[in-house]
């Protein structure tokens, strides 16, 4: 990687239609990433307006906003609800799906590509079709309005996640190491406790929060399944969004988007850290 | 602990090494554990999936071709009716008495309303037909019934109503489904298009599409010059730009149609700089129409598409296009002829990821566009939750879901599943 040269460096020899090329990318490529990064920017001061508008200038600034999120008491449900039911159902993601990508570490095992496929396809279904087919089966087993039946289906929505990246950390992993601790004694438990997880924990730990992300995230299942009682910040959104804009959804936005940038830092630190200890360039 | 001990007495006794055969034997029984042993690892995930994805899944499939409420409610009549001949339009008083004594327990239960409701699916206006008359043999004691019944409304003496009838008193039902294409039956049963008012399925179907489709495009427009752009970058730098992509994948898929909401709508960030600019003299209508739902979902799954595309494009080592420019290649004949098939990949993979994740959207669509711009997933989450036309809505579902599988196999041929990169 370190050997690629980088498209920046324009060699001398390039000719003007080299440089005009090379410059139309990197402009392009600029605008690009203000396209991605501008939406999620341009509200954050919005949050901060006195007036309950959504527009600039911004003459006064406050946090009224911030103090309605954290005190009022539908939102302070939602909060609620929400980390209960993020936290529990990527607790169950977490370890049914590391587990299950242990397992399927082995190359040579009957039916590896079938069930992969079956255990990966949450993320491909969409999720109308899950919180659809939840709501029938939940009903009938008497748990639709419950977090009971929402933390489920968030927790099967959160497992491919955790299936792909314990896979991924799990790809570059050197089997001899179970079995010389194995030649010495160590038990199948031990062994995994002891060797594999430290050095899969990097996996476990993206994928944990991967699942978090989607259940924090998630609102078409909560629509469903949930009543008033189990309402999230998702949800609380959507209703705010349909019927009336309030500035305090864009603070529940802002809290949102700090928590995602704090889960992406935590990811890239996690990243770098794996390809040091590999030996790549960070 | 055990297996190590296996093969300390192995050795001891000097069977591995001396005789192949009992040699073999035991390695296939200790792969034939660690297979066991990997399948037990596995099994907590299949049987956690089975029952909270597949069983709820295979719910909804039954539930969009079994709908047995009818044949539930009119066990008297439904035998009789089933066995009316296509195009009846008197049947005889035992018809009507044994409907009127369903009625009247129907009545009783409290279910009337269900049942009518149910007819009112198949045909407009049986609704309250079903509940007029209903009320009317309610009061009544004995019959005859057949004058009653057309008395309280002359539908029940057209052949609709009859074919109605005996379709819906089946358990198993295609109805849903043909609906789900805009079929229906005409009045002798045969299966016929819906009246054109009523025929919006298919076209919600091909608007799915479409969106997906011009979505799909945006994306790989977008995505692919700036996913070739990062991979060129040094490393350092190109994993800084990364994040960069990486914050708005992450950031809240609520958060950023409530974003989007809040620049595009009339009072709206961009409406307000472009006033400001002078640009336009009054707003631009920028939400609840199609332009919005496409902007916002191009911006939502964009990273899905340079993701794989950066992964793919990071691995295509230099060498090639320099080699293919040294020996006369133009620069873009060494792009078409060397580079672009070499990225292809990740063309494929982006591009059906982008494309599956896109059939599905339900909230951008619902929270951005107009009555015009909703895709098929609003359709069913409408039909279940406010029609609460459940089969109707489960038949949607599943023939979603069958076009999504279909791409979902491409996907797992073309690309492998668990090559998806997550940042």
């Amino acid at each position: 990687m370190s050997a690629a040269p980088s498209a920046n460096a324009l060699p001398p020899y390039a000719s003007l239609r080299d440089k005009l090329v090379h410059h139309a990318l990197r402009a392009f490529s600029v605008a690009a990433l203000v396209f991605l990064i501008a939406p999620v920017l341009v509200i954050v001061p919005l949050a901060f307006n006195a007036d309950p508008y959504f527009t600039y200038p911004i003459h006064e600034y406050t946090l009224k906003w911030f103090v309605e999120f954290f005190t009022n008491e539908t939102w302070r449900v939602s909060v609620r609800n929400s980390f209960v039911i993020a936290l529990a159902a990527t607790f169950i993601a977490t370890t049914l799906g590391t587990l299950a990508a242990v397992g399927l570490m082995h190359r040579n095992l009957p039916g590896r590509a079938l069930i992969t496929a079956i255990l990966v396809s949450p993320m491909i279904v969409p999720i109308v079709i899950i919180a659809v087919g939840a709501y029938f089966f939940y009903s009938t087993l008497g748990i639709a309005n419950s977090l009971t039946g929402i933390i489920l289906a968030h927790a099967v929505l959160g497992t491919p996640f955790v299936l792909i990246t314990v896979s991924a950390t799990l790809a570059g992993f050197d089997l001899s190491l179970v079995r010389a601790a194995r030649v010495l004694g160590a038990s199948p438990w031990t062994a995994f406790r002891r060797i594999t997880l430290p050095i899969i924990w990097p996996g476990v730990f993206s994928g944990a929060l991967f699942a978090f992300a989607t259940s924090f995230d998630e609102v078409v299942v909560v629509l469903f399944l949930g009543s008033v009682e189990q309402r999230t910040i998702p949800r609380q959104m959507w209703t705010g969004l349909r019927e009336q804009l309030s500035p305090t959804i864009l603070a529940a936005a802002v809290v949102m988007i700090l928590i995602s940038v704090a889960m992406l830092l935590t990811l890239e630190a996690l990243r770098r850290r794996n390809a040091r200890l590999r030996g790549l360039q960070a | 602990m055990r297996m190590t001990a296996d093969a300390a007495t192995g050795s001891a006794a000097g069977v591995g090494i001396d005789d192949p055969a009992a040699l073999k034997q035991r390695l296939r029984r200790a792969e034939l554990r660690q297979r066991l042993r990997a399948y037990a690892l596995v099994l907590p995930l299949c049987l956690f999936t089975l029952l909270t994805f597949l069983v709820p899944i295979g719910l909804m499939l039954v539930n969009s071709v079994h709908d047995p409420l009818v044949a539930e409610e009119l066990p008297r009549s439904g035998p009789l009716l089933r066995a009316l001949p296509a195009g009846t339009i008197s049947p005889d008083e035992a018809v009507f008495a044994a409907l009127a004594a369903d009625m009247k327990d129907a009545a009783g239960n409290q279910t009337a309303s269900r049942i009518a409701t149910r007819l009112n699916f198949e045909y407009g206006g049986l609704r309250s037909v079903f509940m007029k008359t209903t009320r009317v043999v309610n009061r009544t004691d004995a019959g005859p019934w057949k004058p009653l019944f057309l008395e309280a409304d002359t539908a029940w003496g057209e052949p609709r109503i009859w074919t109605v009838l005996a379709q819906t008193s089946e358990r198993y039902t295609p109805n849903h489904l043909l609906r789900a294409v805009d079929l229906t039956h005409d009045e002798r049963g045969a299966v016929i298009r819906e009246p054109a008012d009523t025929r919006i399925h298919l076209m919600v179907f091909g608007r799915t599409l479409w969106v997906s489709l011009l979505v799909t495009l945006l994306c790989l427009a977008i995505g692919y010059p700036l996913a070739y752009w990062i991979s060129h970058l040094p490393p350092r730098t190109g994993n800084l730009v990364m994040v960069l992509v990486l914050l708005p994948f992450w950031t809240s898929l609520l958060v950023r149609t409530t974003a989007w909401v809040v620049l595009l709508q009339k009072e709206g960030v961009v409406n307000s700089l472009l006033m400001a600019t002078g640009l336009v003299s009054e707003p631009l209508q920028m939400t609840f129409n199609r332009f919005g739902v496409v902007i916002a979902m191009t911006h939502i799954l964009l990273p899905f598409m340079i993701l794989p595309l950066v992964s793919v494009m990071r691995g295509i080592p230099p060498a090639y296009v320099r080699a293919a420019r040294s020996l006369g290649a133009s620069p873009a004949t060494a792009f078409r002829r060397v580079y672009l098939p070499q990225s292809l990949p990740g063309i494929s993979a982006g591009v059906l990821l982008v494309f599956i994740l896109a059939l599905g959207y339900y909230i951008t669509p619902a929270l951005l566009g107009g009555a015009g711009d909703q895709m098929m997933s609003f359709f069913i989450a409408d039909n279940l939750s406010r029609s609460l036309n459940w089969g109707l809505a489960s038949a949607l579902g599943a023939l979603l879901l069958a076009g999504v599988l279909l791409l979902y196999a491409v996907y797992e041929r073309t690309v492998g599943i668990t090559n998806v990169r997550l940042g």
